[in-house]
């Protein structure tokens, strides 16, 4: 069975829904980061199977565009939960409810 | 492409690119400053001086032709400069307000005005690039710096709350936006707005291609806060220092339109828009008025009012002509200035130690006889949301609702103006609290009648000054044409008007 463009796009699919679902319905923010990173990778996924398929650099560069971006995100998210964490000890984000309607 | 004369091209176009490479170098020369002599007070000075020298530089621009630059990544001229202008005006105006405001909480780092001046640096390349690419790294750099300045009050539960909550929803987001990218760019093979209808055509990958612009307009409904993609827009502004909030909801909000505008203009074809953005436009300017009206802490008032603005602004982008659209810059305009006004009063009010997350409308009862100019101003502020002549406000609305009337969405014109006059019951709520109210209706933790509210010179002369622009902006003669003309022109050129 040979691969082909769409194996690579339908396992980026999956990963990116895994990770809105890891966003949406987890309580951990530590989890929620991952999450967050999942949904970036995935997208790396497609980009790079697309690129290669049109044999097109353009693609190549996006990618490490993307990572440079998740790697700053990623160090601004754990900050944040430090610094929610020195408020109140605990990652659920559930406990977090001061804003309301 | 020819890469042999790369590196000349690029040196040759950073002169074009001035006032980006002018932010970016005071940004990085105020960080290192001030890790040699810690929140100088010279720091704000160095990125308003950055700011001001940019804002003259792109006002020379304006007239000129449009061109883009380092292979057709960013643009400038015309167009840009406009936006630009908008945007560096914005951030200038802020920091003014930002230096008093920030003494008075108690943090003034000097780091806050390097990330303004990176966080604009990311507008700017939104709001003007021209491949997917540019516009990836634009709204990051804007974005990430923008968490940062919104969770500034890290000891402030509610504050780093809401920078949490934003990150995460931020975050999601681009998710999103990142994946509407990748599958244009397989759909289409290119990565530059202008080729990517010719790339469309070429490739035929219909499914694709649909899907990425799905997702690409969730990423963007997200970030200019759309209904139902608004979750995070009252928590993000209610917990941001005030003037900082003042500052992200009307240069954040004019970049991330600006590229939405750019790709409905030049990336994606003209048909099948108008439908989706009608529908989000009435959503948002719907909900937006009436959760606000049900607000009693005046920033997340303001915060769904500001909901509400981006509706009005959805309407000139849903008549999908090229009058529509200026409309809609013209709108991004007026609404910076009276948005950033807005928050500059509230923020001399504060007293709660808390960046005025919990302070209710009564407790700034009579503070239009206490300080009759805060009172005057706020009162200007008002009347120009609501869209009442002769302040900018109005204007502004004529300018969305009018185009969209004329490309036969009257419905969405007339659902507009009932919004406004809805509006009207939550922006007059604050006048008369301002100026019939008694101070003695203040809570009792409230600083004495008679005491507190200093107006800094430098906050004042802001503030005059975004009340005199309201009031004689709809009457400078050309400046409704300079928007117009860049669309205008351009769809005359390519016969399509």
């Amino acid at each position: 069975m040979e691969l082909t463009v769409n194996w690579y796009l339908a396992l980026s699919a999956i990963l990116f829904s895994i990770g809105v679902m890891g966003v949406l319905f987890r309580s951990n923010a530590i989890v929620i980061l991952l999450s967050v990173e999942l949904m970036l990778n995935a997208v790396n996924v497609s980009i790079i199977a697309l690129a290669q398929m049109m044999a097109d650099s353009t693609g190549h560069i996006l990618v490490f565009f993307v990572l440079a971006v998740a790697a700053a995100e990623a160090a601004i998210g754990l900050s944040l939960v430090i610094a929610l964490f020195r408020t109140k000890p605990t990652v659920d984000v559930n406990e977090f409810n001061l804003l309301k309607h | 492409m020819d890469l042999s004369q790369a590196y000349d091209a690029m040196l040759g176009d950073l002169a074009g690119a001035f006032p980006l490479v002018l932010l970016a170098v005071a940004g990085l020369v105020i960080v290192v400053w001030d890790a040699f002599r810690n929140n100088d007070p010279l720091l704000p000075y160095i990125a308003g001086g950055a700011l001001a020298i940019g804002l003259v530089f792109e006002g020379s621009q304006l007239a000129s032709e449009q061109t883009t630059l380092f292979y057709g990544n960013i643009r400038a001229g015309g167009f840009a400069a406009f936006i630009n202008m908008v945007l560096l005006g914005g951030t200038l105006l802020s920091v003014v307000l930002s230096v008093p405001y920030l003494r008075q909480i108690k943090h003034a780092y000097g780091e806050v005005y390097a990330l303004m001046l990176f966080a604009t640096v990311g507008m700017m390349a939104l709001a003007t690039g021209n491949s997917l690419i540019m516009l990836f790294v634009g709204l990051e750099t804007m974005s990430v710096c923008l968490y940062i300045l919104v969770g500034l009050v890290r000891k402030d539960e509610g504050s780093i709350e809401s920078a949490f909550k934003y990150f995460v929803l931020g975050a999601f987001a681009t998710g999103f936006f990142l994946y509407g990218i990748a599958l244009l760019y397989g759909a289409t093979g290119t990565v530059y707005l202008h080729e990517m209808q010719s790339g469309f055509a070429q490739s035929g990958a219909t499914t694709m291609f649909w899907a990425g612009v799905g997702l690409l307009l969730v990423g963007f409904f997200f970030k200019v806060s759309a209904v139902p993609f608004h979750m995070w827009t009252p928590d993000a502004y209610q917990g941001a220092p005030t003037t900082l909030t003042g500052y992200m909801s009307t240069t954040s909000k004019a970049a991330a339109f600006t590229a939405l505008i750019l790709v409905l203009y030049y990336a994606l074809p003209p048909e099948r828009w108008t439908t989706v953005l009608a529908v989000v436009a009435v959503l948002t300017m719907v909900a937006g008025n009436v959760l606000a009206l049900a607000q009693d802490n005046v920033k997340r008032m303001l915060a769904y009012s500001s909901i509400a603005h981006g509706g009005y602004i959805l309407v000139g982008l849903a008549a999908g002509t090229a009058a529509g659209y200026s409309g809609a810059l013209y709108y991004l305009l007026i609404y910076s200035i009276m948005n950033i006004g807005a928050f500059g009063v509230i923020a001399l009010l504060e007293w709660d130690g808390k960046i005025g997350r919990e302070q209710t409308m009564e407790s700034l009862s009579g503070i239009g006889t206490q300080r009759p100019f805060l009172g005057l101003a706020m009162a200007v502020f008002m009347f120009s949301l609501i869209g009442f002549p002769p302040f900018g406000g109005f204007f502004g609305k004529v300018a969305v609702f009018g185009p969209a009337i004329d490309a036969g969405l009257t419905w969405l014109a007339v659902i507009g103006l009932l919004a406004s006059v809805a509006s009207a019951g939550y922006y007059l709520r604050v006048v008369y609290v301002f100026s019939f109210k008694s101070a003695d209706e203040r809570p009792a933790e409230a600083p004495a009648t008679g005491t507190g509210f200093n107006v800094p010179f430098s906050s004042l002369a802001v503030l005059s000054l975004c009340v005199v622009l309201l009031v004689v902006v709809g009457f400078i003669p050309g400046l409704r044409d300079v928007t117009t003309h860049y669309f205008i022109d351009m769809a005359v050129a390519a016969g399509t008007l």
